[in-house]
């Protein structure tokens, strides 16, 4: 009783945005899909665009994203996000459409979809989160997985001979023309979670104007497939992962000359 | 009259074998006939050949793909070796003269020799010895009306090529004048 | 002009259906060119941007089927259409239509297989298009036209079957009735009303949020889809059986054919009658629900089923369980492109009858 009068005195600094749901994320602790989850509906939320927004969910470690966002979705077949993502825009024009993406969908199995998707400048916001492994399968090696990356299909580590080199599909994507905003993030530290969600909604406005495809990479992390802990990730990231896949903008509208 | 006509045209690629069979089927729609036309089938698409079968019935037509042909319009001679033998007994073979130098050898169906290349060449347009062909096989068999087949013609004809139109319609003429000298028929 | 009811047009079975697809009122066609179908994009390309709805050629049959299921989830009137190694590729995109209850038109354009195969005509899809086709326990309801009209008025009919089950519907033509022309009347444009089913992702004003999926992580809720699934299936063979006969009053022998060997049998039975022989035809219109009751009555009646395929044999095994063993079922049919003709039919018939039956 006399900590609800308490509560009610208090003032309301912080809370989970309207257009999540619910339920109990099912993401390990220290992931950052669920940070990558909220900070976009937080978005949505702020621009007011909640009930005009259709998303589509991956396979991958973020395959139940509709489980948490509180909008119109749809589960896609593995790599075809960006494929039903088109469907989806093409007879909605007016409404925001985005595809979720892990690396193991888009860089690899998805590859295709990607390049023509974007190649044709399809209005939708691509998020593509960059963790360099298959968490949901249970650690195996991605696309993007660094030389050396011991999972579990590279047990010696990444080997060029073998495996070739970590692709960096977001630098191929930003030579594409119908390409309109091509950025990398992350979202461990509080400064890149600013820097991510301003992205995020300069990604929508550029949807509202019809420029062209919007993408945003976030360099992330996965404690359990790099077996470690939340805290040891963060490190990982700063230490291997950006400087393979350093943070910035890779184009921005003025290179456009639009 | 003919209650069904089964037509088989067949020749070269290029010499206007499938465009033969669609004038034909698209001339019997406009009489409210009822028509089939099936291009190439099988195999023999291979090495060059071509052909289609046009049907022209007074009734629903049942199956579009038949084996024994009331009448054959023949433009070459690999086409005349597979088709002889498939032609009804009673029924027509067309065929032309200069590039069928083993004629038709049956004597069972009434056979007609056009001249169609040399007279076309003659006329100046060696690519109208198809209408020639057709000209020929319409007086013969005057399955659907002259203006029908002109109408279907320029429904056939690409519009860019819709100038030659005059001249396809003089080959049909000369094509009917070709049967009535050589043959002395007049229908 | 283009919307009279009385006109008739001469035109390929493959642009014959386009153009009855975009008079369906059909909202976004997704596809990818190969022989012997190309000519349905080609003719979208054409006509879609001068009239409504959207046109896209897709990467890949792959991107193409996953383009159907995003835009069928939003709610839109959709198809895409392809020949068979393009048809196995969209498979795992099917399945997961049909996972999640999609409305859909497929069109595949049989040609002969397996491989690449050849662009001459083929039945040789009628295990995939009737049993599943991709992983898990699904069906599609599937229509054999056997006419360039068929074609047409088919289009119709699938998109009335897919919307009111909510099921992928498909038309299962050949090379051959792609590329053959014939007579056509189309039904006016807009004589196919469409709603936008109030379970599409359409962004979630004044409702709950809608999603679509086919994961289902807990096996008892899976169980259930299924269930329901089977149950919509059960409803659909109960109540969507088309098909046609042809002289099978007084037959003692009835051939069977779907598609244009139908056909090529119905001219097989005018030779069969003229010579004096009792045949007549089925020719199951719905190919998915299969037309067993009928089979399995005029099994007992007659003395033989022969079934005409240009396959190594596919329907004849559903033809074989509706006669259950009450009279036989003999089989004939062509592979890889190659076509029967009637005649080829009327020596079989022939053959069969002529063979002493043994009395047990």
């Amino acid at each position: 009783m006399s900590q609800e009068i308490l509560l009610e005195d208090m003032q309301c600094v912080y809370q989970k945005p309207a257009t999540l749901t619910d339920d109990y994320m099912h993401y390990c602790p220290g992931c950052g899909h669920a940070v990558a989850h909220k900070i976009l509906m937080e978005v949505v939320q702020e621009m007011g665009i909640q009930e005009d927004i259709v998303g589509v969910a991956p396979v991958g470690c973020s395959v139940f994203a509709y489980n948490y966002m509180n909008i119109d979705m749809q589960e896609a077949a593995h790599g075809r996000a960006s494929a039903a993502a088109t469907g989806i825009k093409r007879v909605l024009p007016e409404k925001y459409v985005f595809a979720y993406q892990g690396d193991g969908d888009l860089a690899a199995i998805g590859t295709a979809e990607t390049i023509h998707t974007i190649n044709r400048g399809e209005n939708i916001l691509i998020v593509f989160i960059n963790n360099g492994i298959y968490g949901m399968t249970g650690g195996q090696m991605a696309p993007t997985s660094l030389l050396g990356q011991k999972t579990s299909t590279s047990p010696y580590g990444r080997d060029v001979e073998h495996n070739g080199y970590p692709l960096k599909i977001t630098d191929l994507i930003a030579h594409l023309p119908g390409a309109y905003y091509v950025t990398r993030q992350a979202v461990h530290t509080p400064n890149t979670v600013r820097k991510f969600k301003k992205a995020i909604k300069n990604a929508f406005e550029f949807q509202k104007l019809k420029k062209g495809t919007c993408f945003i990479e976030v360099v992330s992390n996965c404690p359990s497939g790099w077996k470690m802990t939340p805290k040891e990730t963060l490190a990982y990231i700063e230490e291997k992962m950006l400087p393979e896949y350093p943070l910035g903008d890779l184009k921005v509208p003025t290179q456009n000359n639009n | 009259m003919y209650i069904t006509d089964e037509i088989i045209i067949a020749g070269f690629g290029g010499q206007g074998v499938l465009s033969m069979g669609k004038i034909l089927a698209y001339a019997a729609i406009y009489e409210n006939r009822e028509t089939s036309w099936m291009p190439s089938y099988g195999p023999e698409m291979r090495g060059g050949t071509a052909n289609c079968i046009t049907i022209i019935s007074e009734k629903k037509i049942s199956s579009p793909i038949v084996s024994k042909f009331d009448s054959a319009i023949i433009l070459n001679q690999p086409s005349l070796e597979k088709f002889e033998d498939h032609v009804k007994q009673h029924g027509f073979l067309f065929y032309e003269a200069s590039t069928i130098i083993k004629p038709p050898a049956r004597e069972d169906i009434m056979v007609y020799k056009i001249a169609a290349i040399e007279e076309a060449n003659k006329m100046g347009k060696k690519q109208i010895s198809n209408m020639i062909m057709l000209g020929a096989f319409l007086e013969i068999k005057p399955l659907v009306k002259m203006e029908s087949v002109l109408a279907a013609l320029k429904k056939v004809l690409p519009e860019r090529h819709h100038h030659l139109l005059p001249v396809n319609e003089q080959a049909l003429i000369r094509g009917k004048e070709l049967i009535e000298v050589n043959y002395h028929v007049s229908v | 002009m283009e919307t009279k009811k009385s006109e008739v047009r001469l035109m390929k079975g493959n642009e014959a259906l386009a153009e009855a697809a975009i008079r369906a009122g059909l909202d976004a066609y997704f596809g990818y060119p190969i022989t012997p179908q190309s000519e349905i994009l080609e003719y979208f390309t054409e006509q879609i941007p001068k009239r409504r709805g959207v046109v896209l050629q897709a990467e890949s049959e792959v991107a193409s089927i996953n383009m159907v299921y995003g835009a069928a989830g939003a709610g839109a009137r959709v198809m895409t259409s392809s020949s068979s190694p393009g048809m196995s590729l969209m498979q795992e995109g099917i399945s997961y239509i049909a996972a999640a209850e999609l409305p859909c038109l497929l069109v595949n354009v049989v040609r002969g297989g397996p491989g690449l195969g050849t662009i001459q005509p083929s039945q040789g899809d009628y295990f995939q298009a009737t049993k599943g086709g991709g992983h898990g326990d699904y069906r599609l309801i599937v229509l054999a036209p056997s006419s360039v009209q068929e074609m047409c008025d088919f289009v119709f009919d699938a998109f009335k079957l897919a919307e009111k089950y909510r099921n992928p519907a498909m038309i299962l033509s050949d090379g051959a009735l792609g590329q053959m022309m014939e007579k056509v009347e189309f039904p006016e444009e807009g004589s196919l009303p469409h709603i936008v089913p109030d379970w599409a992702t359409t962004g979630k004003k004044g409702r709950e949020r809608n999603f679509i999926t086919s994961l289902h992580m807990e096996p008892e809720k899976m169980e259930e889809i299924n269930l329901h699934l089977q149950k919509k299936y059960k409803t659909i063979e109960e109540n969507e059986v088309r098909y046609e006969t042809l002289d099978v009053e007084d037959a003692e022998i009835v051939l069977v054919a779907f598609g244009l060997p139908a056909r090529i049998c119905q001219k097989a039975v005018e030779l069969a009658r003229e010579k004096g022989i009792k045949a007549g035809l089925v020719r199951p219109i719905t190919l998915f629900p299969f037309p067993k009751k009928i089979l399995s009555d005029l099994s007992k009646k007659i003395d033989h089923f022969l079934v005409i395929e240009l396959n190594a044999g596919q329907m004849v095994e559903d033809v074989m369980l509706a006669a259950n063993g009450n009279c036989p079922v003999h089989f004939k049919g062509r592979m890889g492109g190659m076509i029967i003709q009637p005649e080829d039919v009327l020596e079989e018939i022939e053959k069969i009858i002529q063979q002493p039956i043994l009395q047990e």
